[in-house]
Formats: C-alpha cells, structure tokens, sequence
C-alpha cells in the first residue's frame, strides 16, 4: 500500500497573513455562532445597561462620583469572581469564597488593630489564611473525592463561625493603618493616572504586536496589521476615556478638598487581571487547567497530575478571595461578622457566569470576573436611582444571573452540536 | 518468528475490577517492525489490556517485559518515556481546546515559564501534513467543532508527534471514511516499515488482513491464541474470536467451554 501525497489544507499560506478586519469579524461571527461565545453577551449588556439608566436618570447616574462609585462597588467582587474562575473552569464551586474573604479580613483586622503588627505583616497573614483555606478545601476534593459542592458548603458554616471567633464579642474591628485604607478610599494623582493609562496602551499595542511578529517569522498565519492596529485605537479610546472621567473633580463645588484621579484600587485589579490572565493563558499550568475542566480522564491520562492541579486552583481561588477581604475592609474601614457575608458570594459567582465563565467547567476567562462585576455593580448602583425598593434589586440581579447562566447553557449546547 | 527479543513482553497478566475478573494469565509478545493485531469480542479485555500498558491502572499480577527488562509503568508519564504511545478508543480528547493544544497536552513545548504556541503549531501542521489530513480548517479550531473522523485524526496525530517505539491504536478507524481509513492504515504499515512495534486493535477482518503481521486473539480474557497472519486465514480468525478456538489452534475445549466461569 503506498500513500499518496496530496496538498493539505493546513498548508501555512504564503503570506501567512489572516484578510483584514472584515474577514476578521466575519471568523468572530462564525465562532459566536459555533456556540463560542464568550464575554459577547455581557459586553451588549452592559452597554445597554448604561444606556437604560442613563435615559432614565441621566444626570444623576452619570455623573462622575457615580463612576469612582462603581469601581469602589465592584472591586471586592471582581477580585472574588477572579478567584473563582480558578475553580469554575475545573468544574467545581466554591460556596465558602465569601467567608473566606471575611475570614481574612478578620485575621487583618485582628493583627492590624489589637495587635500592632505592622501592615505588611498583617496583610501577610492575611493571605495566608486564604492559602491554608484553599489547601484544606482542595485536599478534601482532591484526594478524598468529597463532591466540592458540600465541602465548601461545610466551610461556608465553619467559616462564618471561625470568623466570630477570631473578632470576638467586641463585634467590629476598626481599621485605622492608612496603606490599608488608601487602597480603596485614595486615588492616585492625576498625573500618574495617566502615566498608567499609557503603559497599559502601549504594553498590549507592543506585546500583541511582537507576538503577530513571531508567528510571521515562524511562517504561521497571524492577525492583520489592520486588525491590530483597530484593537489598540479601541483601548486606547476605552482607557483614555476612563482616566479623564476619574481625573475630573467630583468634590461638590463649594467642598474644600479636591477629590480627583484613579483609585488605587484600579491598579491592583490590573495587575491582578494581566498576572492571572498569564497564568491561564501563557502556562503550563493554565493549559492543564482547561484540560482538566474539558476532559478530566483525557488530562489524566495525559500525565497531568488532576489532583495536585486543583488544590492548587483552591487555594488560589481562596487566597484571592483573602485580597477581597482586605479590600472589603479597607473600603468599610472596619470588619465585622457580616464582611464577605450577605450576597457577597453570590454576586461574585454571578459575575463569573455574567462575564462568560462556564458552570459547567473548562471556558471562561479571568477578564470575565472584571466585565460581570461591572454589571452587577451598575445594576446596584442604577437601580436605586429608578426604585428604593431592595426587593425589585434582588430579582433583577437574579434575572440576570439567570439570563447568563441560560446564554451559557445554549452556547454549551451549541459547541457539541456542531461538533461529532 | 524471528528469534530477537520482543519489544513488548506481556506474562501471565491479571486484571480485576472488583469481583469481575478481565483479564487472565495473559501473554503477549509484540516485536519491532511489525503490526500485532489484537482482536476479540466486545468485552474480551483488550481495551483493559492496553490501558495497563499505557499506565492508566496497574495490572493485579504478571510482568511486562520492554525491550527485554522488566519495567513496571505507573502512570501515563511513564509509558511515554519508555517510548510507548496510545491511541485510545474514547480518543482522550479535551473538546474545549484547540488542535494544537490537544496534542501537545501534558507534553507542552515552552521557553522559559510560558508555552511556545508558534514552535507546537508549526510542529503540530508538519505531523498533520504528513498524515496526509486535508480537511481541517485552521489548527486552531476548538476540537469540539470537528467531525468524528477528524478528531480520530488528531488523536493519532498525537501519537505520531513523538519519538515513540510502540504506538498502540485501540480502533482507530471505528469512525473513519473509506479513503482516511485507507490512509491511516497505511500510516499503520509505515510505522511498522519504519521499525516501530504496533499494537492495532480491530473489529473489522479487512482491516487486520490488510496490514496484520502477526495476530493475537482474545477470548473473555484470555490469549487465545498469537499466530502469525500467513499461517491463519480470514475463517480462522473469527473463529478464534467467537468461540476461543479453531482446529488446533486455541483454547483447550474445556478451556474455551469454561471461559465465562470464574
Ligand atoms: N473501569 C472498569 N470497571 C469495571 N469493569 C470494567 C472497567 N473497564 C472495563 N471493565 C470490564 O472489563 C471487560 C473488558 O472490557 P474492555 O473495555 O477491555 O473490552 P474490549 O475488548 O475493549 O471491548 P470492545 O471491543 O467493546 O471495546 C468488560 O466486561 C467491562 O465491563
Ligand atoms: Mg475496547
């Protein structure tokens, strides 16, 4: 039998170049449509979100101090989300995020106020918790095989007890170290705001564009220039716009001090969104993680270590939700029993699966964390302006929730429909 | 039969799960250069049998022999770097990765901390070219949006991208066309022409006909017989699988009669 050499489709095509962003958005169009969806929904929605709250209650809702609010709303949340993507890809939960986040809080607060220690120290300490946390949940999945859902469902209980314990019958903890503080309730200045806003224009336009140089080099098809060049002009606009809204005043006129630039905390969700988005993405380690949300048997017989693989993603998952917590405390200036409590989990859950992470594990993106918590802060925050009635909040942020998971459930069912 | 070593030696294997015994005292020879077709009934064991060998589970009792030492493999990292690769009957495929990914898993090329995404695809479209696949759209296609035929190809395409000894392939043109079937037992012949032991596990005889050397019959978990594809003809062959023996060949009658029985 001889074998018969024909030309190949895969054939790396002479230029090497994908056709300009027509062509581009045409593949974007195919993909959503082959059930990829990703973050589309959620981007549509919060547009028309803004644009809903803005025609009712225009003037208020837009104003500038709302803007600083939103972030000031969502930060705790989206940093919680982000840890929970960790777990979510995997195809697990974590139900106890919320007090671990309260938990942490507490110990920061604990060391910080009652006992002195220096911040450093305490936020260390801090984190730390989380990681203990995340390891024990971890063990218990992984090696004894306890369905994540009533582990984590334990820990929601003993978490919220531990926490009383640790705070003590005092009740609240005040936080008065000002480098805790300043993270959610000092902006930096203006300047320096826009100093961040171009190295991170510039850091994606350079990354991206060496990244398209190596693929032309290796002969692989890359993106086109014009399609490039689009996606920066759109960040640039997107991130520009931002930073001029933060940098303006939105002190009452008559006030006597000023309150303008980025918060502080911008740059911590950065750095967090571009450090965990290259662990996901750029390591071996990310790449196991999808595997294993994908085809838990695959992976394993792929020689990836499945167990060791998700008490790592606990743990991070619990040691973010420790960052949430100091966030948390830093924004109310104190913590009590009900830090990290309430809906604070649910809403970071919601935010995941808003954003385009999968409940059903495997796809999701740690951006996703960032854009549903947007949504889930811009529904508190506008639908005050339109109805003082909690309840009505509740049930739209539950509609949401409910929208999204149902977007994620059909482009679930989609992706294997066009495929075998 | 030549008289070298074999690359793969199997001796009196057992395998359980729970009270349900798979395998029984199974030997099997396999030797470089050649294609052994392992065949039997649904339910024979074979799947079981190559799933030790690829280091999924471990065997209860017996020894495995490569390359003439005796090796035990303890998971899946193992068997590869002994040089064995598989391909599975379920395909092992992670349907929420691309193409590139998927075979590149748990085996990832990088520089430094991150993945080197240009040197895996550039490899990756090389083995898929000389595989002779025509039909994939781009490698970095998620793999859910393939064809069953086109998943099958990536799964083997896996097992080729390696530097490997024994490539075993648990049916693998169950749900290929009649030209990629073609296609890929000729790949199946040039890995044996090219010095590489084969293990092809199949239920269609036209296919074992075709490239077989030698041919290894299971019968509810035990060897019934391991001959040499000249010496057998096609009728032989199936009796072997239905009833666990034919003529001289095979299971003793009592053997045979009993081989349900515990
Ligand atoms: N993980 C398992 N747990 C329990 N029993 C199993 C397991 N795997 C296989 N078996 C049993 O072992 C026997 C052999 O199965 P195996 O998959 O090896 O058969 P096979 O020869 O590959 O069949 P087929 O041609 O249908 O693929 C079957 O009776 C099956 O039910
Ligand atoms: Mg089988």
């Amino acid at each position: 039998m001889s074998t018969v050499q024909q030309p190949t489709d895969v054939d790396v095509p002479a230029a090497g170049d994908t056709a300009g962003i027509g062509q581009a958005f045409r593949d974007y169009l195919a993909r959503v449509r082959g059930g990829d969806i990703g973050s589309l929904p959620a981007v549509l929605g919060l547009i028309a979100l803004v644009i809903l709250f803005s025609a009712l209650e225009g003037s208020t809702f837009l104003s500038i101090f709302n803007f600083a609010n939103l972030i000031n709303q969502s930060a705790a949340i989206i940093v919680l989300a982000m840890g929970l993507i960790f777990v979510l890809l995997l195809g697990e939960i974590d139900l106890s995020a919320g007090y671990a986040a309260g938990t942490a809080a507490a110990v920061l607060a604990v060391t910080l106020t009652n006992w002195g220690w220096s911040w450093p120290l305490a936020l260390a300490a801090a984190l730390l918790t989380g990681v203990v946390i995340g390891f024990v949940i971890g063990l218990l999945v992984a090696r004894l095989g306890i369905p994540s859902f009533v582990v984590t469902l334990a820990m929601f209980l003993a978490l919220q007890g531990l926490m009383l314990l640790i705070i003590g019958e005092g009740g609240t903890i005040p936080i008065r170290d000002d480098a805790i503080l300043v993270i959610m309730n000092g902006n930096m200045p203006v300047w320096l705001g826009w100093v961040l806003a171009l190295v991170i224009v510039a850091g994606f336009a350079l990354s991206t564009f060496l990244a398209i140089q190596r693929r032309r080099k290796a002969g692989l098809p890359a993106e086109a220039m014009s399609v490039w060049a689009a996606k920066v002009v759109a960040l640039a606009v997107l991130i520009g716009v931002a930073t001029y809204l933060l940098n303006q005043e939105r002190q009452l006129p008559n006030a006597k001090i000023t309150i303008q630039g980025v918060p502080w905390v911008v740059p911590v969700i950065l750095v967090l969104l571009v450090g965990l988005t290259f662990i996901l993405q750029r390591t071996g380690f990310g790449r196991h993680v999808y595997a294993v949300g994908g085809n838990r048997e695959a992976a394993r017989r792929a020689g990836i270590n499945v167990k060791g693989l998700m008490i790592t993603c606990f743990i991070f998952c619990s040691t973010l939700a420790a960052v949430a917590g100091v966030l948390l405390a830093s924004r109310d200036n104190s913590v009590s029993p009900t830090t990290g409590g309430a809906q604070t989990l649910l809403f970071a859950v919601g935010a995941a699966v808003i954003g385009g992470t999968s409940l059903f594990g495997g796809r999701g993106k740690i951006r996703d964390a960032v854009i549903g918590g947007l949504v889930i802060a811009v529904i508190a925050n506008g639908l005050p302006l339109i109805t003082q009635q909690s309840g009505i909040q509740f049930v739209v942020t539950g509609l949401v929730l409910l929208v999204a998971a149902s977007v994620d459930a059909i482009s679930r069912r989609r992706a294997s429909a066009t495929g075998a | 039969m030549t008289t070298d070593t074999p690359l793969l030696s199997l001796k009196g294997i057992n395998k359980s799960f729970g009270p349900v015994h798979v395998l029984r005292d199974v030997d099997l020879d396999v030797r470089a250069g050649r294609v052994t077709a392992l065949v039997g009934d649904n339910g024979a064991g074979k799947s079981t049998l190559i799933k030790g060998v690829a280091g999924i589970y471990p065997f209860d009792s017996g020894q495995v022999l490569f390359e003439g030492s005796p090796v035990s493999i303890g998971g899946p990292k193992q068997a590869n770097a002994l040089g064995i690769e598989v391909v599975y009957q379920d395909l092992a495929l992670c349907d929420n990765l691309d193409v590139v990914h998927n075979m590149f898993l748990g085996r990832e090329v990088k520089s430094g901390v991150t993945l080197d995404e240009t040197s895996m695809e550039k490899k990756a479209a090389e083995t898929l070219k000389g595989l002779s696949v025509r039909t994939l759209k781009s490698l970095r296609q998620q793999v859910s949006s393939l064809s069953g035929g086109q998943r099958q190809t990536v799964a083997i395409a896996r097992a080729v991208l390696w530097n490997s000894k024994l490539v075993i392939l648990d049916e693998p043109t169950a749900a290929l066309g009649v030209a990629q079937t073609e296609q890929v037992l000729a790949l199946v012949r040039r890995l044996a022409d090219n010095g590489l032991g084969v293990i092809l596990i199949s239920h269609n005889m036209n296919d074992v006909a075709a490239v077989a050397d030698d041919i290894a019959c299971l019968y509810l978990g035990r060897m019934a017989a391991q001959v040499e594809a000249s010496e057998v003809d096609n009728r032989q062959v199936v009796e072997l699988i239905t009833t666990g023996r034919s003529g001289d060949l095979g299971l003793q009658p009592e053997v045979a009669a009993a081989g349900g029985a515990v």
